[in-house]
């Protein structure tokens, strides 16, 4: 799928709607219509518009966002692959078909500290697991002739939502140890 | 560790979350229990930070700027650069990982120009160079995550 669409998908009002909902849509009753208080729109207007951005691919989920750490999945790995065009297509096909694969990217080579250009996500249970998801990706045609890393988590410093909301001013200068 | 009820509302919403004006009182009605229950229960996981929110996680690239950046930090200094790394409001994601670029965060802005600022002041405190790898292609659409509680019954079928 192509990560650019069309600028007119998202209007201003969009923006404003998304910004809104980035701390969460709250956790009352009628949680639309407070949003739409928030924008000077009305409940269905919210709705009406959350239902186009999905259907639009802007919103690619609407939902509740699970902690993946705090419900048991403690081990997650970000494994990357060089892989050559004529098989980026291939490599792809066997990533995004195994269920254990959340996440799958293409990102620019930065040679030539960084050789790697296609990005898995795998969360487990353990890192045994995950491990094991990874042998058997490796296995397959054409990952397994292909250089490849894996790169383990260990401590989490931060994990928030995005917040693309514009600042007020820049990051000011700050001393660092 | 959770409920039964709590095991449904992590799993069986993560995606198609109703978009009715009463959304918690047509999980309430799945669930067979009331819409303040649904409420108090998704407050109760959010405390736990079993859910960071009921939300949208939006397509990179359609509201604003992002990328994924990675240095590689001595390791006498990782925390102390992770620490003021995450104090960035446009950080969202921060992690350790084992491998000589061994400090990984993402980065959102509301445009390119608020990104690269962010990139280039992360990188002129450290005095380290900040790689940068902007989205190309995104395969796979998160869908959320089946968290194959090992107790859940399946649904009977009508």
């Amino acid at each position: 799928m192509n990560a650019s669409l069309p600028i007119a998908l998202v209007d201003d009002l969009d923006r404003r709607l998304l910004f809104q909902l980035e701390p969460g849509l709250p956790l009352a009753p009628r949680p639309y219509a407070e949003i739409g208080n928030a924008i000077g729109v009305d409940e269905s207007e919210v709705i009406d518009r959350l239902g186009r951005l999905i259907q639009a691919g802007v919103i690619r989920r609407f939902g509740v966002v699970v902690r993946h750490h705090e419900v048991g999945y403690g081990a997650n790995a970000m494994v990357v692959w060089d892989v050559p065009d004529a098989v980026m297509a291939d490599a792809v096909g066997v990533l995004t078909a195994n269920s254990g694969v959340t996440l799958c990217y293409q990102r620019p080579r930065r040679l030539p500290d960084w050789p790697y250009n296609l990005f898995a996500m795998i969360h487990g249970t353990s890192e045994e697991t995950v491990r094991a998801q990874i042998a058997d990706l490796r296995a397959q045609v054409p990952l397994s002739g292909l250089v490849h890393d894996v790169l383990f988590s260990r401590r989490r410093f931060k994990q928030t939502g995005a917040c693309y909301r514009p600042r007020l001013s820049l990051p000011e200068k700050r001393e660092v140890a | 560790m959770f409920t039964r009820t709590e095991q449904h509302l992590l799993n069986d919403w993560q995606r198609d979350f109703p978009l009715d004006p009463r959304p918690y009182a047509r999980m309430a009605e799945q669930l067979g229990i009331s819409e303040a229950e649904v409420i108090d229960a998704l407050e109760t996981l959010k405390k736990q930070r079993a859910i960071s929110r009921v939300g949208a996680v939006v397509k990179p690239g359609t509201i604003g700027a992002s990328t994924l950046a990675a240095m590689a930090v001595p390791g006498e200094r990782l925390e102390d650069v992770a620490e003021w790394v995450s104090a960035y409001d446009e950080v969202n994601h921060n992690y350790e990982r084992d491998h000589r670029f061994n400090l990984w965060f993402v980065i959102t802005a509301s445009d390119a120009d608020a990104l690269n600022n962010v990139l280039a002041v992360i990188g002129d405190e450290s005095g380290l160079p900040v790689m940068s790898l902007p989205l190309v292609e995104a395969y796979h659409i998160d869908l959320g995550f089946d968290l194959n509680f090992p107790h859940q019954e399946p649904e009977a079928q009508p």
